[in-house]
């Protein structure tokens, strides 16, 4: 038995995501081979290698998967399944994993289990469904089997102490369908979202979006990302990507802040997961009350500054 | 050029899922279904491309029981020419929905394709990707802009830490993110409208395409509750138990 994972990386850095997917694969069983596709990515086979329950680091370094394009990267990882024997096709379900992931199962004719959150055996996992109000218990059929792993549930494995052989592979796809034209790096201090340990969202008891500013002073102090609810986006104060919830971004930080958000089940569904949930707000009555660990009923506007000043 | 767009009939979003008593699957007998949100954020942008003149014709599908003509009905009323139903008798898994798209595709030749990321209800984030592969175009996920620029699409997406922008060449696969537009309503007299708009039904047989299960769902549980938590009466109480009981900060 052996997995293939798609190692996250930028080309110089291993992303910290793939330690929580070879977690994944550990508690799959067999070998852990890791895959670094990329252009001139040596700095991250070399980072693989190191890492803790990996055999084996294959390193594809060509201009072709520089940006790591689905339409280039997809049938490389389609033929290593199939010509090495890969049982187990991985990656961490992040947007990097999710692009590329269903594009290798469906080039191999198989089916994928998105996001899962614990293996139960070999052939059968568990995965949220209805942004995490259901569990489901699924069975892959496949030979191959083709899954994302949501990092949030697994503990990542050690990155380092491992000794990993590291392999060349020559296999060149260039597909030329799509290219590289740009990125823009978000430039905020702030963590992102989807990464961030600690969260503080604001919802439509914020009245504005200039009050929002009261948030980002506490998030400051506490290096946090600010998310909104979809009542604050839908209302204008915020734009949408901010907003934490079932078609929004869903996020399990160590520490989640809702203030002025009432707990609708849409931004529920996105933030329950967190380790504590903190509430405030004016209304006791609000249903967030009934999912945080600590509540307090107060007037936000009052309560954040105060909040701010102690910390 | 045609545009292709996708949409999926789901359980409104505003409604709480409940498992069924023996856990073999959610219970959706009885509750409200919609449009999925990213589905319309699909049809919107399609209507715009129209309205801009790029897309000549928007063309829409849904997949599944009789009842999925509501859903087409709905996206001819916000806009999209005609529909084309393949009826199935649930809710096909990804890979088979992809099969049945590629058909489509390769019957209508459209210029583009525009999916939502994913669906609400089995939250995949795979069809649109699996389609790509099977008719070998190029797909932009999580997209957030779309231009057309000559016989490429520039589309924006939002990847973890930022956007990203690739060229595509056309014909293009694209799926929607929150970001990329404002849904329309449907307006009563577009609504009637809607009614009189073609919609072909067609089965996987007529397409050519048999469907085999990859995925066996095995059974559904409804999520670990929290415990209740306690309130507080103060911001200092708060900062507290937050810094010496739950050690999070």
């Amino acid at each position: 038995m052996a997995t293939l994972i798609i190692a996250e990386h930028d080309n110089s850095i291993l992303k910290p995501a793939t330690l929580n997917t070879v977690a994944a694969a550990v508690a799959i069983g067999g070998d852990v081979a890791l895959l670094v596709a990329g252009e001139g990515c040596q700095a991250v086979a070399d980072q693989a290698a190191k890492v803790a329950g990996v055999s084996k680091v294959l390193l594809a370094d060509n201009a072709a998967y520089g940006h790591q394009l689905a339409e280039n990267v997809a049938p490389l990882v389609a033929e290593l399944a199939k010509t090495a024997g890969f049982e187990y096709v991985l990656a961490p379900a992040t947007t990097t994993g999710k692009n590329l992931l269903p594009r290798v199962a469906a080039l191999l004719d198989v089916g994928q289990l998105s996001d899962i959150v614990a293996v139960e055996s070999a052939d059968t996992f568990k995965r949220p469904i209805y942004a995490g109000n259901a569990i489901a218990t699924v069975k892959s059929l496949d030979a191959i089997k083709v899954i994302t792993v949501r990092g949030t549930a697994f503990d990542p494995v050690a990155a380092e102490g491992g000794s990993a052989t590291i392999e060349a592979v020559t296999a060149v796809h260039d597909a030329a369908l799509s290219r590289f034209v740009g990125e823009e790096v978000a430039k905020s201090d702030r963590p992102e979202l989807t990464a961030a340990r600690v969260i503080i969202s604001g919802g439509r008891g914020m009245g504005n979006g200039e009050n929002f500013a009261l948030l980002e002073k506490v998030a400051d102090k506490l290096g946090a990302a600010v998310g909104a609810s979809r009542a604050a986006v839908d209302a204008g104060f915020v734009p949408n990507d901010m907003q934490v919830g079932q078609t929004g971004k869903i996020v399990a930080p160590e520490l989640y802040i809702a203030v002025g958000i009432s707990g609708a089940i849409q931004h529920l569904a996105g933030m329950k997961d967190s380790k504590v949930i903190v509430a405030i707000n004016k209304d006791e009555e609000a249903p967030i009350f009934q999912v945080a660990d600590y509540g307090l009923v107060a007037d936000l506007f009052e309560a954040v500054p105060e909040l701010e000043a102690s910390l | 050029m045609k545009v292709l767009v996708t949409v999926k009939r789901v359980l409104d979003y505003n409604v709480k899922v409940r498992v069924k008593a023996d856990r073999s699957d959610v219970d959706l007998a009885n509750v409200k279904m919609s449009l999925n949100p990213f589905c319309e954020i699909a049809v919107e942008e399609a209507v715009r491309l129209r309205e801009a003149g790029v897309a000549t014709e928007v063309i829409v599908v849904s997949i599944g029981p009789k009842a999925v003509q509501e859903q087409i009905r709905t996206a001819l009323a916000l806009g999209a020419d005609r529909g084309i139903h393949i009826e199935t008798e649930n809710s096909p898994e990804s890979l088979s929905v992809a099969k049945l798209l590629a058909k489509i595709v390769a019957d209508e030749q459209p210029g583009l394709v525009i999916l939502g990321k994913q669906a609400i209800d089995s939250d995949n984030n795979q069809t649109g990707q699996m389609l790509a592969a099977l008719t070998g175009l190029s797909q932009g996920t999580f997209a957030s802009e779309v231009k057309i620029e000559g016989d490429e699409a520039l589309v924006t997406r939002e990847v973890d830490g930022g956007l990203q922008t690739l060229g595509l060449k056309l014909p293009a696969i694209v799926t929607t993110d929150l970001r990329l537009n404002e849904p329309r309503y449907a307006s009563l007299p577009n609504i009637m409208k809607a009614k009189k708009k073609p919609m072909e039904v067609k089965t996987p047989a007529d397409l050519g395409v048999e469907l085999r299960a990859h995925i066996e769902l095995l059974s559904v549980e409804p999520p670990a509750e929290r415990k209740g938590g306690i309130k507080v009466s103060s911001v200092a109480e708060l900062v507290e138990k937050l810094k010496n009981e739950a050690k999070v900060i």
